[in-house]
């Protein structure tokens, strides 16, 4: 058995708009095993969006627990959450989010520079691009790469850190289905080379597919359904 | 992130809003070529004033009839040839080293057609040593001149220069003041410009032919006393001294004094505390324009922050701390107004010399002087300007929601 990497329990999230109060999730309890590859779906306004950023350490919930990676994260400040963001957590964009100044290398190298790492950081970050197959394309800044070429930056981006979690929201959403399926090959091939945890969240049915395991969120709560 | 890399990020994201960030460095570099210009223009100015007064002579009182402290004394006695010669009393005031009583006023002084108005002043020999005069060519007024009233006259650069076109070869010439001849026996070495009348544009005559043939005046009175003490630190024993003479000669020990004696140092005293105010009036209304400049900046960090919200929220993701993102901000925004301070004091140094060199073609004694000081007030200034101005969207960025921020379209 391996061990989980992410433990939820009890996890509620309730947004106060107001004078009324929204209860995005209403008591959620998931682990997810070290290497598994698990999708996230469910109709907007389920919560889904929620659970990606508390997932991520973007947000905090509002009660129980979530322990990553063996550190409890539920209830850390702002900047020790950046710093788990930076370590442990990488994400992948539906619409890329690179810095379209920054070349390539540049926007890989860059989650590095947070981490205070200071040197071969270039190195590294010329590592990442060519293991999602960018090797020649380094330089090059995201306006001048196709769609499935940004993907892939963002991809060698989210792994710099070699994070516990990779977190993909809608990884082939801009993408045409070709490139979208390149994408998703990708990550699964990668997931399979460094056992990288990777969280697909979702409406697409063709890419929950992909995953062994899907996780469904409806009115705040899951349920699941394995393929 | 190190201090290159954080100069180097905040570097690319300005050029990339190149013109954005020209107009708003604009803003501080106007300010602070101002503020340069103004404190180069004012130093420069308080220098050729101050000099003016101490190129009168050193070491100098000057004894005027009448007292403005006073609402009017009733009697006032004039100030006389004898008050003059009691001053110059060697064991009535010891301290004093010169006397030159003076009658002065303006004439016009013809020559073949030329017409010159000027300053004329009526003096004895001792005025020649007490003004520093230097002569060109001639002879100062003697006693003799004096004894005689003769008509005898020496001529300032400016007015020689005007009369005959020439400054040299004029003893011997004869020209005309207020209608009557004048011979003239020297010429004055030219002591520069000022704007208290220049010290070039003058006439010297004997007193005593001043008085019977140029100027009214009465028997023996005269309208400014000059004193020269023998040295700097002697001005007050020899003010003391010779408001004692004054006092016993015009008999008002009991009352108030009918006459009024300033030193070379009330001047320079005053003028350079006027000219300071006027010093501090020009640089605070360049200051002002820094001020705007640096509300440019803050404007235009703040618009900043609006349409990088994503960017920043992406930071955040991974992994950049509020720290990183002020010092991001901040970065840009010091980084902005530094360019501009630099631009700033190179456009001040060439204002100031354009001015300098403006003032020199048209003969005023005029140089502005840029100091170092105001260079490093101004770099420093504006480098605070920048980080004051960007503290409050450097803030504002720091303290985004990542979950806000990245959803931020």
């Amino acid at each position: 058995m391996k061990e989980n990497v992410i433990k939820i329990k009890d996890l509620t999230k309730v947004y106060k708009m107001g004078e009324v109060e929204v209860h995005a999730l209403r008591g959620v309890t998931l682990n997810i095993q070290q290497g598994e590859i698990i999708s996230i779906m469910g109709p907007s306004g389920s919560g889904k969006s929620t659970l990606m950023n508390i997932l991520g350490c973007l947000d905090r919930p509002t009660s129980g627990k979530y322990i990553l990676d063996g550190k409890n994260v539920s209830n850390l400040d702002d900047d020790e959450l950046a710093n788990i963001r930076n370590q442990k957590v990488g994400f992948v964009f539906q619409n890329f989010n690179l810095l379209s100044r920054s070349t390539a290398l540049a926007n890989v190298e860059l989650p590095l520079r947070y981490a205070g790492i200071h040197e071969d950081r270039m190195a590294l970050a010329q590592k990442a691009l060519e293991n999602v197959g960018l090797g020649d394309r380094v330089n090059h800044k995201p306006p001048e790469l196709s769609g499935g070429q940004q993907q892939r930056v963002a991809i060698a981006r989210a792994l710099i850190n070699n994070p516990a979690i990779i977190l993909a929201d809608e990884p082939t959403g801009n993408l045409d289905s070709k490139s979208g399926k390149e994408i998703m090959e990708l990550l699964l091939g990668l997931n399979k080379e460094y056992g990288t945890t990777l969280i697909i969240v979702t409406h697409d049915p063709k890419i929950a597919k992909f995953t062994a395991r899907t996780v469904h969120i409806f009115d705040g709560k899951i349920k699941e359904s394995r393929s | 992130m190190n201090f290159l890399q954080i100069v180097d990020e905040a570097w690319s994201s300005l050029n990339a809003n190149k013109m954005r960030s020209i107009l708003t460095t604009l803003g501080i570099v106007i300010g602070v070529a101002a503020v340069i210009a103004m404190i180069a223009i004012g130093t420069g100015a308080q220098d050729t004033i101050l000099n003016q007064i101490s190129g009168i002579g050193t070491n100098l009182l000057f004894v005027f009839e009448g007292n403005e402290g006073s609402n009017g004394s009733t009697n006032v006695s004039p100030l006389t040839m004898q008050d003059a010669n009691a001053i110059g009393e060697v064991f009535a005031a010891p301290h004093v080293e010169l006397v030159a009583p003076v009658i002065q006023g303006s004439g016009i002084a013809k020559y073949s057609g030329e017409t010159k108005s000027t300053q004329i002043f009526g003096v004895t020999p001792e005025f020649q040593n007490i003004r520093n005069y230097e002569l060109t060519e001639g002879e100062f007024i003697s006693e003799e001149n004096i004894n005689g009233r003769a008509s005898v006259a020496l001529l300032g650069v400016d007015v020689a220069e005007k009369l005959f076109g020439q400054t040299e070869n004029l003893v011997g010439r004869t020209i005309t003041i207020e209608g009557q001849p004048f011979r003239i026996i020297g010429v004055l070495a030219p002591k520069g410009g000022g704007q208290f009348g220049s010290h070039d544009d003058v006439i010297l005559v004997p007193i005593s032919t001043a008085r019977s043939r140029l100027f009214t005046r009465e028997q023996g009175k005269v309208d400014i006393i000059y004193i020269k003490a023998i040295s700097a630190e002697s001005v007050p024993q020899a003010t003391s001294e010779v408001q004692e003479v004054l006092r016993k000669r015009h008999r008002t020990s009991l009352g108030e004094d009918d006459f009024t004696i300033y030193s070379q140092q009330d001047f320079l005293t005053l003028a350079s505390s006027i000219t300071n105010i006027f010093r501090i009036f020009l640089s605070g209304i360049a200051g002002i324009s820094l001020l705007v400049g640096g509300i440019g900046i803050m404007n235009i960090m703040l618009v900043s922050v609006t349409e990088r919200t994503k960017e920043i929220g992406l930071r955040k993701a991974i992994g950049a701390k509020k720290k990183d993102i002020l010092i991001q901000f901040l970065a840009e925004s010091s980084l902005l107004s530094m360019l501009g301070g630099i631009l700033g004091i190179i456009f001040g140094w060439i204002i100031s010399a354009l001015i300098g060199s403006f003032a020199a073609t048209q003969g005023i004694a005029f140089k502005p002087q840029v100091d170092l000081g105001a260079i490093f007030l101004a770099t420093l200034f504006s480098t605070a300007v920048g980080l004051f101005f960007g503290i409050y969207p450097a803030n504002k960025a720091a303290n985004l929601e990542p979950v806000e921020a990245l959803r931020h379209e």
